[in-house]
């Protein structure tokens, strides 16, 4: 689905390279993780892939392969047909990241008008589909809705949304969930796991936060400094990490947390949400409450 | 809607505090109008009479309420010095200077979009510095003295048109638009430049916003990205800008009526203020406010029908 092999970004003004010879594959419908703090080159890496580096700004070079096309040296006119149709992208800030003044459904359709003829109806009729897919409450209602009146986590939902209406092989995540609160993020992640599951959407799951990735990810790639230092299965990086770095990185999990993914590791249960099980009885009854109309 | 309805309100409420301040500042500074049109020989029995004809025997707020009531029946008084009904005298004028102002503003709103369009779209551009200076040189430039170029280039020079013959409204339309055009043209440019100018760092901004990221996301090139969503929300700002624009073009006319030979309000407010003729002035000076207020509300209710954040005004 998506190999990327020795990719290499360094912006004109920076000493450093952002990515440093990265190297990953996902397979069709997996879910990668990639970990690493803000600057370590994981949101570079996903620009790179969803072609949308600033190409006059830096140097590249390396290979990044979707279904065996590049994307990394293409030019312009084949990036279009790509972007959007075969790669859906969701961006950290739902707020920012829509348009203030277009109707949330027509940001949401926005892809199927690019991307295909269908008439406007069709497309009005598949957007309400994928914003119902993504499980929001009054999908009519909210494809009138300006983004200003839809709380964070349903314009995340409705981003998510937006990615999928036109399902892509595979869609990038750039950090999803930070933005939001705690309940949201949980019913998110969840979100994401049906998702993947129905549609065997493959996935890159960008995140700072080692822990929300192993509720997602079964493999998982940390980031430092532009290069991958431990890549493997979720739950060996999470008990037996090699690098010294991704073992500061679990030091700063909170103890509570760790006891009782143990536990649901042992049970065989590594993709369950953990300690959202504690979670998710806020979640539920916050459904709510938490994703309000204004 | 309800919007709407409190702009308006906002709009009427200003206006009549404006009229008041209006109507007390000229009834302090103006001394003894019946004494200013009869002279100083005059008796005082005549001056007496003068005063009651006038109704300056009365207490302040009885004079401005019958001044307001008739302002709003059309009856702005009498001129002092030419002794005719002010609204009889400022209406021709009045047309000249609403005529210029409205082909002034058509023309910069014409000539400002497409131009800081291109700007921004070229703003990385070689020869952004020749734009950006082209620009500065037409701010800097005053309206008197474009008027003075204008006028003898196209005047005197070209003969397109007759400097200080201007053709009545009423008589010859077309004569009297093609005049105002070249008055018109100099009020513009400096505000075509500052347009531009505010336009394209505008553009340029929402350019660098997340939505542009997303919206490429998902195949658009930079130029649909531009037309589908930066120009809309581009837009809001720049009809505020405009509507400034649109109060201070009038104020800029008045120094190219002058020099045009326009008899338009300008040149009317600056001789009635040197007369003392206050019905005039406090007439001009409620109608120039009346079209600043004017124009921001426009501006604003326009700006809430692009921004539907701007409607919740209500519970903010």
């Amino acid at each position: 689905m998506l190999e990327v092999r020795d990719l290499h970004v360094k912006f004109h003004n920076r000493d450093r390279e952002a990515v440093a010879g990265v190297s990953f594959t996902i397979r069709e419908g997996e879910i990668l993780g990639l970990v690493g703090e803000s600057g370590s080159g994981k949101s570079v890496t996903a620009m790179s892939i969803a072609g949308l580096l600033p190409r006059k700004k830096c140097d590249y070079r390396g290979d990044v392969l979707v279904d065996g096309e590049d994307m990394l040296h293409a030019d312009r006119s084949f990036l279009r047909k790509v972007q959007g149709s075969k790669i859906g992208v969701v961006f950290q800030e739902p707020m920012s990241a829509m348009d203030p003044l277009m109707k949330v459904g027509k940001q949401v359709e926005e892809v199927l008008e690019i991307h295909t003829d269908m008439k406007p109806e069709e497309r009005k009729k598949r957007a309400i589909e994928a914003l119902t897919d993504v499980e929001l409450p009054d999908p009519e209602a909210v494809y009138d809705k300006y983004p200003h009146e839809l709380s964070g986590g349903m314009l995340q939902r409705s981003m998510i949304a937006a990615a999928i209406v036109s399902r892509p092989g595979l869609l990038l995540l750039d950090e999803p969930t930070t933005a939001l609160d705690v309940t949201i993020q949980a019913q998110i992640l969840k979100l994401l796991e049906k998702l993947n599951k129905e549609y065997g959407m493959s996935m890159l799951f960008i995140s700072h936060n080692l822990n929300v990735v192993r509720k997602l990810c079964k493999r998982v790639a940390v980031m430092q400094k532009g290069v991958i230092v431990e890549e493997g299965l979720t739950d060996d990086v999470f008990f037996r990490p090699q690098h010294p770095y991704t073992q500061h990185l679990i030091a700063c999990i909170p103890a509570r947390v760790k006891v009782i993914a143990k536990k649901n590791a042992e049970s065989r249960m590594p993709t369950e949400l953990t300690e959202g099980t504690v979670l998710s009885v806020n979640a539920e009854t916050d459904v709510k409450g938490g994703e309000r109309y204004e | 809607m309800k919007f709407a309805v409190r702009r308006i309100t906002a709009l009427l409420i200003t206006m009549i505090m404006v009229s008041f301040l209006a109507f007390a500042a000229f009834h302090m500074i103006s001394g003894d109008p019946a004494q200013a049109i009869l002279g100083t020989n005059a008796t005082p029995e005549r001056l007496e009479l003068m005063r009651q004809q006038l109704g300056l025997d009365k207490p302040f707020l009885v004079q401005y309420f019958s001044w307001l009531t008739g302002f709003f029946s059309g009856n702005l008084g009498i001129s002092y010095s030419y002794r005719q009904p002010v609204a009889s005298l400022i209406m021709p004028k009045l047309k000249v200077t609403l005529l210029m102002v409205m082909i002034s503003f058509v023309i910069i709103v014409v000539c400002s979009l497409p131009l800081g369009l291109r700007s921004a779209q070229k703003a990385s551009g070689r020869f952004d510095w020749v734009r950006t200076t082209i620009g500065q040189l037409c701010m800097a430039v005053p309206a008197f003295f474009l008027s003075i170029l204008v006028s003898y280039l196209f005047g005197i020079v070209l003969k397109w048109f007759t400097p200080g013959d201007f053709p009545k409204i009423d008589r010859n339309f077309a004569g009297a638009v093609r005049y105002l055009f070249f008055a018109a043209v100099c009020i513009a440019i400096p505000r075509i430049a500052m347009t531009v100018r505010m336009l394209r760092s505008t553009i340029i901004q929402e350019m660098e916003k997340d939505y542009v990221r997303t919206a490429i996301s998902r195949g658009n090139d930079r130029s649909e990205v531009l037309r589908k969503h930066v120009l809309k929300n581009s837009l809001v700002p720049t009809i505020t800008f405009l509507g400034q624009t649109m109060a201070e073009i009038v104020g800029g006319s008045i120094v190219v009526e002058q020099v045009f030979g326009i008899p338009g309000m300008g040149r009317f407010l600056v001789a009635s203020i040197s007369n003392r003729d206050y019905p005039v002035v406090e007439a001009l000076v409620v109608i120039l406010a009346f079209w600043v207020i004017l124009s921001g509300t426009v501006a604003d209710l326009i700006g809430q029908k692009i921004d539907p954040r701007l409607r919740l005004g209500g519970r903010a």
